[in-house]
């Protein structure tokens, strides 16, 4: 019997003064990407709990992403840097899960690169269809 | 005279200090033993598993289990003892949140099995004998019990009513708790019996905290002398106490060693490690690539630190199978 094609889900949280806006901006000029990252908006990546990371992995993501403003151009001055902290120290956790690198990605991408936004979700996905379903804490 | 409420006490993957942690009420365990009936406590009297299922179900007013599950026997006298008593507490961090035992599910029961009895130095085992569930000696079958790949709570194995945190439980929480279902005065079911604060509330050092905490530099107590009065945080040492569950009476502060996270979270926290993860970063001082990675090579084990208790009631609960860590 044929299996459907796997489609990795992707939960991606955006900042709202940058990589929000550059997905809206994506849409404006109807810059096709894959439709497997649904948008949670957040107010800054500096908002982004790393237990969201984890409950959406353990909820049923199979991969996350996080955007923010470039580093400087955060509207709350520093909320970037924590986001950027935050990741580096919970990369260093995940792996030690033994999560694989490609499933939690952090980008900076600015209101104007809406370009970016279609290339990030499109490479992590393509990303995520060859690496499969992540099942470690469903087991 | 009506007869007294009846008690057991058992351990499950434990090292025995939730046993000292009962015996450490000094004398009000004189007035537990006047209170209830103590049936069945491995540690300190003789029992057999079969008294156990001779009983009726539901006769034993309160079964304080301590200890993680991890093998199939623990698993069996966990079943055993809900079926047989009214209530059943988590007694102790183990039972709470998988505990020290619970850094096991980093690995798999092979590689835990490789390095006990093949890798240690000091292990001479050349036959590469290793616990089997069946095994032939002089003619007799032995039977051992089967040892799990992941470690879990008691909570992740039956139904709990309540837990009692801590390595161990400080006696004073152990009595109250005692009390509190002597009297039945208890909270909802499910509840933490310690308040619901984070252990900095209660920190004699909470006034040494300045406004703004900036870490530079990562400390060790392995490494460095902590000054004795100033907020581990402030220092640079790594102090579970904003993610960790007060009521503990400050005993590793006031031993001049920072929290290690025993309490657990507070109600509303899903991943304790995850919660502290994020306070401690937002604290760091570097903001570029490179130094803040700089910085996080002074942690270690990054994992086992911050999951130091609460690794298998974690959100994701074990590492990948068969993934060397």
């Amino acid at each position: 019997m044929a299996t459907a094609a796997f489609e990795p889900r992707i939960v991606a949280f955006f900042c709202n003064w940058c990589t929000y806006t550059a997905s809206d901006l994506a849409g404006t000029a109807r810059l096709a990407y894959e439709p497997n990252a649904p948008v949670v908006r957040v107010m800054c990546s500096g908002r982004v709990d790393p237990q969201f990371v984890l409950k959406a992995l353990q909820e049923g993501a199979d991969g996350v992403l996080v955007g923010g403003c470039h580093p400087g151009d955060c509207h709350y001055q520093e909320g970037n840097y924590k986001a950027l902290r935050r990741f580096r120290l919970l990369k260093r956790v995940l792996t030690q899960f033994g999560v694989e690198d490609e499933r939690v990605r952090l980008e900076w991408i600015s209101a104007s690169e809406g370009d970016r936004v279609q290339h990030v979700i499109n490479e992590m996905t393509g990303q995520l269809r060859r690496l499969g379903p992540f099942q470690q804490a469903r087991s | 005279m009506a007869e007294k409420p009846k008690v057991a006490f058992y351990w499950c993957a434990s090292c025995g200090g939730c046993e000292e942690a009962v015996v450490d009420l000094e004398e009000n365990i004189l007035k537990v033993v006047d209170a209830v009936d103590i049936i069945l406590w491995p540690c300190a009297m003789d029992f057999k598993k079969r008294d156990i299922e001779a009983m009726d179900d539901g006769s034993i007013a309160v079964a304080f289990i301590n200890g993680a599950v991890r093998m199939s026997e623990q698993e069996e006298w966990v079943h055993l003892l809900r079926k047989k008593s009214q209530m059943v507490v988590a007694f102790g961090a183990c039972a709470h949140l998988g505990g020290i035992p619970g850094l096991a599910n980093l690995n798999t029961k092979q590689e835990v099995f490789d390095t006990c009895y093949h890798d240690v130095p000091s292990m001479d085992n050349k036959d590469a004998t290793v616990p089997g569930v069946e095994s032939m000696v002089d003619g007799h079958h032995l039977h051992l019990p089967r040892f799990w790949d992941t470690v879990k709570s008691l909570g992740q194995v039956t139904d709990v009513d309540y837990y009692l945190p801590g390595c161990a439980p400080p006696a004073d929480l152990i009595w109250s708790a005692i009390t509190a279902i002597l009297t039945g005065q208890l909270p909802p079911k499910g509840s933490v019996l310690s308040p619901n604060k984070a252990c900095c509330d209660d920190c004699p050092r909470k006034d040494s905290k300045p406004d703004t905490l900036e870490i530079t530099e990562i400390k060790r107590p392995a490494t460095h002398l902590a000054d004795p009065d100033l907020c581990f945080m402030a220092q640079g040492f790594i102090c579970m106490g904003p993610a960790t569950r007060g009521g503990c009476g400050s005993r590793c502060i006031e031993g001049y060693m920072p929290c290690r996270g025993c309490f657990g979270p507070m109600d509303d926290v899903f991943d304790q490690g995850a919660k502290f993860l994020s306070a401690f970063a937002s604290i760091l001082t570097p903001k570029d690539e490179a130094a803040i990675d700089a910085l996080l090579d002074q942690i270690p084990d990054p994992t086992g630190t911050f999951y130091r208790f609460s690794l298998p009631t974690s959100l994701l609960r074990r590492g990948k199978m068969g993934t060397p860590v």
